[in-house]
């Protein structure tokens, strides 16, 4: 799960940002302690913990004393928007990129990503999803 | 968290006409775990055995816990140091050597070196003469967590270990660590397996400290860029290259350096293709890049030919 590609505390923020994203850690509910991640994951605690300080810094989640962390409400609205814009950046500029090499048309692209929605169960409002899919 | 708990100064050591360490300089904080990564005789051991005032430096001088070492029992018992091929006494029993570190750690869990004997399946009323190599590094893995000194070097301590008793290793070393924080210094020549639990990098090369640096920060610090030999080189002209690699038009080239965005997606539209470099890949790149293979990174590359020579 964990690579080489980026610094593992922002995979590991990532990782949380998914699991809130796609609804398996709801708003509200307490997230796994550093020290499980660290365990879980095979990394060094402090790394798991600047991953954790991440989310925290940018209010997706909050430390309730002596008790752990838990979602803030209103993180996954708040990540769906950031990662909408993120979106045209990570998937839609590489697909134009990789369609123009082959000489394929916007039209065609136009099917191509219509025919695609058709494969996937209805994504509601998070397009990214639909998009990785 | 970040008081330097080792300091070591303008460290020399010599072997006859070998320079074992050749000026080296580092600090250590507490309460992290450090890799200390480095070829088979780049100094690894001499440096840890220095550090733990097992050996003389030929000069410079060595801090630990703000004091120096030798002799020091206030200093030396608050340091554990399992060496790669731990000598005990010839009628010693694994639990023999247990009860003796734990008359000398103050932290000694006796409870974590009975469950890590268990896990490990180590026959503890054996004589350790009479034990495999891995029940050996056993040994030692278990008193150098149940000691749970406030500084740990572990000296390549896996030798016989399997891959499934390495991975015990290394899962109660964090979990151990999360909850009992210490400073821990692993030597390892198997670096992909550790990478992931390393806070902070030390490579040593023939006695020198060529990297020192936190491991994320070295995680992406590298980029290997492939494709077309031409435009490869085009676009990294002017760059650190640490390696080269062709197969007929094909380029595969490492650079010392990290991407932005914009350069990635000039990459991407020039067709290149990127891929992250592990530490052990640059660990490996940077250590032969030094010895003068390919690449001309700078620092290392100063060594007279007969130390050179020593070395072979």
């Amino acid at each position: 799960m964990i690579d080489d590609s980026k610094p593992i505390f922002m995979q590991i923020a990532e990782l949380i940002e998914n699991g809130i994203v796609d609804g398996s850690m709801a708003e509200e509910s307490q997230v796994p302690s550093t020290n499980e991640f660290a365990a879980f994951h095979r990394i060094n605690p402090a790394t798991a913990a600047k991953g954790v300080n991440v989310l925290v810094d940018s209010g997706i989640l909050y430390k309730r004393r002596g008790i752990g962390m838990f979602v803030a409400t209103g993180a996954r609205s708040q990540l769906v928007a950031r990662r909408t814009e993120e979106f045209f950046e990570q998937y839609v500029k590489p697909l134009a990129l990789e369609a123009r090499k082959l000489g394929i048309s916007a039209e065609q692209l136009n099917t191509m990503i219509e025919r695609s929605s058709g494969l996937v169960p209805e994504p509601g409002t998070d397009k990214e999803r639909s998009a990785a899919l | 968290m970040n008081d330097t708990i080792v300091e070591a100064r303008n460290l020399i050591k010599h072997y006859k006409d070998l320079n074992a360490l050749d000026n080296v300089n580092l600090s250590l904080s507490a309460n992290r775990i450090y890799g200390l990564l480095g070829r088979n005789g780049a100094g690894k051991t001499t440096l840890m055995s220095v550090l733990t005032a097992q050996a003389f430096a030929t000069s410079g001088e060595a801090l630990v816990f703000g004091a120096n070492a030798y002799e020091n029992d206030a200093v030396l018992s608050r340091i554990c140091f399992i060496r790669e091929s731990q000598k005990y006494p010839d009628d010693f029993q694994p639990r023999h050597a247990f009860r003796s570190a734990a008359l000398f750690y103050k932290n000694w869990d006796q409870g974590l070196a009975d469950r890590l004997a268990a896990d490990f399946q180590l026959p503890v009323k054996r004589r350790i003469k009479k034990l495999s190599r891995g029940q050996l590094s056993a040994v030692g893995v278990i008193i150098g967590l149940a000691s749970r000194a406030e500084l740990t070097f572990f000296d390549e301590p896996y030798l016989g270990l399997d891959a499934v008793a390495r991975q015990l290793f290394y899962d109660r070393l964090v979990e151990d660590y999360a909850e009992h924080p210490r400073t821990i210094i692993l030597s390892s020549h198997l670096i992909d397996e550790v990478a992931n639990l390393l806070e902070h990098v030390v490579v040593i090369d023939r006695g020198r400290i060529i990297m020192d640096a936190d491991a994320e920060e070295i995680r992406g610090s590298a980029v290997t860029v492939s494709g077309s030999a031409e435009k490869v080189d085009a676009f990294l002209a002017g760059r650190k290259i640490l390696h080269r690699e062709t197969l007929g038009s094909l380029a595969s080239v490492t650079v010392d350096e990290s991407l932005g965005s914009r350069e990635r997606a000039e990459a991407q539209e020039l067709g290149l293709e990127l891929s992250p470099v592990s530490l052990q890949q640059l660990v490996v790149r940077k250590t032969m890049a030094g010895a003068g293979g390919a690449g001309h990174t700078a620092g290392t590359g100063d060594f007279s030919d007969d130390t050179l020579e020593a070395r072979r």
